[in-house]
């Protein structure tokens, strides 16, 4: 590249990375300003006044503790029904021979390509069935095996070598023993990757939750904060809410800019979210 | 245990005898659909049976009230259907749900090819932190975005007091029903661009450099080599980007319902939505009719999108 184009592209990025981090810097600016600041100023890039108030406040809101809580527990349950469920599939697909594998693996294929808008409505009308509306679990279990998490980890056992398998096999272990003792102890980049994808699916999910979750008390973050900011449409208490969506998105950031690589491979890999 | 009752089987293979062997493949069976078991269950009770069962309801006047009575729901064949394009709020919705794909979609792979190839092209010092940033929107709680896109544009908001600072009057942007649809598509560009880039990055490592040095001895320029080797070449991404966030855009519903509730005057309302709110009202065979729309617009686009890739490759 000539001499000339270089600064300018790299003056061009930067200006693109600034303004892709704008609401960034919005939310944190106004989640430190007082409520009268923002009723006085509501537009003001900085705080003149630097406070933790609202964040203070917003744990002293009636349930907000009760959905980082519900939230975690969700998270928790969703992040350990994929390791289990995925891993157990994805060595079965890439690894085990037998009649309707095929068929078995068309299945994962399909299940990533069924929009969620076709089926939420009969997927909550089993989830009453199942007497799950309304509860943590019933929020849960629909995320606990997702079929992405099978591709990814499918896609890594094929990487894993035939003759290591064999050579178990041969000296008398069963798949089981080799599943536990060879396979998962070398998948340790393919259950991170499903670890994080999983856990972000289940802290950002939104539309599921709210659609089964009918009380404050099962409420997750994302539909008890949008509860909350429709409860307060006539006061709109920006500070508290911009508070908690900081709350809300930090913990992800955070671990994004740790574990970056496996968020990428995740998403983009395959391109869900 | 069916541990140890493996390699025995395996070694009776060995000894060919029909029996054993057909019992040893049965074995096998067992144990894989054994690993496949928790997934099955899952994939079973949530995306098989849910899928059937909503086209079954589409075809039905089941409401929300009926489901204590399942018997008592008539079928109705394709009544639904028709309804639906009756409606003039659902024409509208697939109206609006097309313009946020036909404007979204370009706009997303046209920004996220842009970085792609400015953070290909010899960036080394900045690559890593430009990549993290440009890919944060992807990993954010929309909920929590939302939020901050309403108080950032409302109309005393920080995006008009930018705009006054440069001399401009900033209108009211989310109640205003030409306004609220560019600033809903605008949320969901910043949520996706960071996937399309990092797909089209990929693609574009994957592109050998030797191809771009022989081109360089032949006297190819920067413009005739992103004409003649990375765009042919990029091909297959391009197209499974835009297939990726087609589906994606077709099923919006978060950044409509969270930043303007689908308003004003429906203006962004989208068709998930519209089957949300049927939902709502109780109208579940309607609102299975309207997801089976986006099923099927979904199906097209992922069919459409293979036929072309065979067709290239």
């Amino acid at each position: 590249m000539s001499r000339t184009a270089r600064p300018v592209m790299y003056a061009a990025l930067v200006l693109c990375a600034l303004l892709t981090m704008l609401p960034f810097a919005w939310g944190v600016s106004g989640s430190l300003r007082s409520l009268d600041e923002i009723r006085s100023d509501p537009g003001a890039l900085l705080p003149h006044h630097l406070t933790f108030g609202n964040f203070t406040r917003l744990f002293e809101t009636q349930g907000f503790g009760r959905f980082v809580v519900n939230s975690v527990v969700v998270a928790l349950i969703v992040v350990t029904g994929n390791i289990v469920a995925a891993s157990a599939a994805g060595y079965a697909l890439a690894k085990l021979d037998f009649a309707g594998r095929r068929l078995a693996f068309g299945a994962v294929m399909a299940a990533m390509m069924v929009p969620f808008t076709a089926v939420f409505v009969t997927q909550f009308v089993i989830t009453v069935d199942l007497g799950l509306a309304d509860t943590l679990a019933g929020i849960a279990l629909p995320g606990a095996a997702l079929p992405l998490s099978v591709f990814i980890m499918r896609q890594y056992a094929l990487s894993v070598p035939d003759e290591l398998l064999e050579a178990a096999r041969i000296d008398g272990a069963g798949e089981f023993r080799i599943f536990f003792r060879i396979f998962l102890p070398l998948a340790g980049p393919a259950v991170a990757t499903i670890t994080i994808m999983s856990f972000l699916n289940s802290w950002n999910n939104f539309v599921w939750p709210l659609v089964v979750a009918q009380s404050m008390s099962t409420y997750t973050l994302p539909v008890g904060l949008a509860a909350t900011s429709q409860a307060a449409a006539h006061v709109t208490d920006y500070g508290l809410l911009l508070a908690g969506a900081i709350v809300v998105m930090l913990p992800v950031l955070v671990l994004f800019l740790f574990l970056q690589r496996y968020f990428v491979q995740g998403v983009a890999g395959t391109g869900l979210r | 245990m069916t541990a140890s009752a493996v390699p025995a089987a395996g070694k009776a293979t060995a000894v060919p005898k029909t029996a054993a062997r057909r019992a040893s493949r049965a074995r096998r069976a067992a144990v894989a659909w054994l690993f496949l078991a928790p997934f099955a269950l899952v994939f079973l009770v949530y995306t098989a049976i849910p899928t059937v069962a909503a086209l079954a309801l589409s075809l039905t006047d089941i409401r929300g009230a009926d489901l204590r009575t399942p018997f008592a729901v008539d079928f109705t064949g394709v009544e639904n259907y028709l309804r639906l394009f009756q409606d003039e709020t659902f024409v509208r919705d697939i109206l609006n749900t097309a313009l946020f794909v036909a404007v979204g979609v370009p706009l997303t792979m046209g920004i996220g090819f842009t970085l792609a190839l400015a953070l290909n092209s010899g960036i080394s010092r900045l690559r890593g932190v430009l990549r993290t940033v440009f890919f944060a929107p992807v990993v954010t709680n929309v909920v929590a975005v939302a939020l901050i896109w309403q108080y950032a544009f409302h109309m005393d908001g920080t995006v008009n007091k930018l705009l006054g600072a440069v001399g401009f009057a900033g209108p009211n942007w989310l109640d205003d029903p030409n306004l609220a649809m560019p600033v809903v598509i605008l949320l969901g560009v910043w949520r996706n661009f960071g996937i399309a880039m990092v797909l089209f990055l990929a693609g574009l490592q994957a592109v050998p450099r030797d191809v771009y040095e022989a081109a360089a001895l032949d006297g190819a320029g920067r413009w005739r080599q992103l004409r003649y080797i990375t765009l042919p070449l990029l091909l297959p991404t391009t197209l499974m980007v835009s297939v990726l966030l087609t589906v994606f855009y077709l099923q919006v519903f978060d950044e409509p319902y969270l930043l303007t509730g689908g308003g004003p005057l429906g203006s962004t309302e989208s068709v998930a939505l519209y089957t949300y709110r049927q939902f709502g009202a109780g109208e579940f065979g309607m609102s299975s009719a309207a997801s089976f729309v986006t099923l099927a617009l979904v199906t097209v686009v992922s069919v459409v999108q293979f036929r072309l890739l065979r067709s290239r490759t």
